[in-house]
């Protein structure tokens, strides 16, 4: 058992920070992972974390000076969010090919422009195709322990891959919820410390980092990275397995709510699974058979997995908190992948909803189930939830 | 790197042994080749230091070679160039005060390797 506090999600991810004691933190600020980078300064200076802080002068120097720290043989975290990622993004898009087990929170914050503070994942969607694992929470609680599973997935000799863990900007990184905070003694155990196998500052073993490889070679170190990413599943099995033992919780790939049975499933990542649970909860009880699947790990992302769980659903609406413009919606996308080997493969409805922060309440989700339960679609089209016009 | 492994076999994140680049022979880049005339040469150093690549060796001598004007240069006196990593830059050329050093086009210097 743990200790209840109310905490927002950033502090429930510097919560995770203190308890990971990493040795070095590199960040800048930005609204709204600030209080994650605030909170863990104050464990920085009053001496209750052995972390060395290293404030920089933007994004791009932070990612810079984890990954230095990291291929010394630290174990670096830095935190960011929508500019501040794409600042940093020359250096995250490195990190994988380096093999380097950063783990960073981001707090998803729209894209500008226009300039804009607040939720939506067009941040996270622009990097999901560089290589690191991609792990997304629903609400404070997910966030903390997400990123204690996370520091041993991407630490983990099979894989030796970064990892985002994500949170709802302002929805879940400024509200208040109660976290259950597991004892320091057996956290440090599970988290343990960094291997220093592949540590640049060993003098008896000196080696390059970072070399030039071309054409003869390049290919080759990217189908390697390729094959660390499909270790990831075994890996987060296992050490959610190990972590279970702490929580008495269960780490999925995804979380299937009452979709056994359900004649429409709605797909929606982070703290707006929580609103469709609701709506799914409330429909029930009016009797209409409808579920909820909440992607956590996104990358690697489960195919054959997700094909299963949802293998009987009869139609299937995936909401997209962004867009790829001129083509069909990031997660829809994956969702239309998985299940293209079914024999039958169910309807499907793609949704944007929520851009810029724009609240998504259950009676918008109660009407998306209403509309999957019709079966008036339009696959061809995206449609939009709570859009004027 | 030489060597053309599979992508099983590779170091994770292109972590390398140190000094590889020794392995690694860059004067297959080159177009044109440093012909050095060491009876002209004064062995002043300044092709060695100029030299990107480090790839004009250099020895210590008591007996000394001869050079320009017939003169005997003792101390520190410059080699042939290592054409393993000489990339054909002609900073030497460019560089040198008696203009011992030639810049010829590779495949003149390679027929001219099959001539003899």
């Amino acid at each position: 058992m743990g200790v209840k506090k109310a905490i927002t999600g950033a502090q429930a991810a510097a919560e995770a920070m203190r308890q990971i004691n990493p040795d070095v933190v590199v960040a800048y600020p930005i609204t709204p992972q600030t209080p994650i980078v605030e909170q863990f300064a104050e464990y920085v200076a009053d001496g209750i974390v052995d972390t060395e802080m290293v404030p920089v002068e933007s994004e791009h120097s932070a990612m810079s000076a984890t990954v230095g720290a990291e291929a010394a043989g630290a174990r670096a975290m830095s935190a960011t969010s929508s500019q501040g990622l794409a600042l940093m993004w020359e250096i995250v898009a490195a990190t994988p090919g380096l093999r380097l087990p950063i783990v960073m929170s981001l707090v998803n914050r729209a894209l500008s422009a226009p300039i804009n503070i607040h939720c939506d994942h067009s941040d996270v969607m622009g990097v999901t195709t560089v290589g690191w694992i991609q792990i997304f929470s629903e609400n404070g609680q997910e966030v903390y322990e997400n990123l204690l599973l996370a520091v041993r997935v991407a630490e983990d000799a099979r894989v030796q891959l970064p990892a985002m863990v994500n949170q709802d900007g302002f929805i879940t990184s400024h509200a208040v919820e109660p976290v259950e905070i597991f004892d320091d003694a057996l956290v440090r155990k599970f988290v343990g410390v960094r291997s220093m196998e592949r540590a640049l500052l060993d003098v008896e073993h000196p080696k390059s980092v970072g070399p030039l490889v071309l054409p003869d070679y390049y290919f080759e170190f990217k189908r390697a990275q390729e094959e660390a990413m499909s270790k990831v599943f075994e890996v987060y099995r296992e050490v959610g397995a190990e972590l279970s033992a702490i929580t008495g919780k269960q780490y999925p790939f995804f979380e299937a709510y009452r979709t056994e049975d359900a004649e429409a499933v709605v797909v929606v990542l982070n703290s707006a699974a929580g609103t469709a649970k609701a709506a799914v909860d409330a429909m029930r009880a009016r009797g209409k058979k409808v579920g909820v699947l909440k992607p956590i790990l996104f990358r690697p992302f489960p195919y054959a997995e997700i094909r299963d769980a949802l293998k009987d659903a009869p139609v299937i609406g995936v909401l997209d908190r962004s867009m790829d413009f001129g083509a069909y919606a990031p997660v829809y996308t994956e969702f239309r992948n998985a299940l293209w080997e079914l024999d039958k493969r169910p309807a499907m409805q793609s949704y944007i909803y929520g851009l810029g922060g724009r609240d998504v309440m259950t009676t918008e989700i109660e009407t998306v189930f209403e509309e999957l339960l019709s079966g008036k679609l339009d696959p061809e089209h995206q449609r939009y939830i709570g859009l004027r016009g | 790197m030489s060597e053309r492994k599979a992508w099983q076999e590779l170091e994770l994140g292109l972590a390398l042994p140190a000094a590889t680049s020794l392995g690694y022979k860059t004067g297959g880049w080159r177009v044109l080749r440093p012909v050095w005339n060491a009876s002209e040469c004064t062995h002043c150093m300044i092709c060695v230091g100029y030299c990107p690549d480090m790839a004009i060796p250099v020895r210590q001598t008591d007996e000394g070679v001869p050079g320009k004007g017939g003169r005997v240069f003792k101390g520190v006196v410059r080699l042939e160039g290592n054409l393993d990593y000489c990339k054909g830059c002609g900073i030497c050329a460019h560089e040198c005060p008696t203009k011992c050093i030639g810049m010829i086009r590779e495949e003149e210097a390679e027929q001219a390797a099959c001539k003899l």
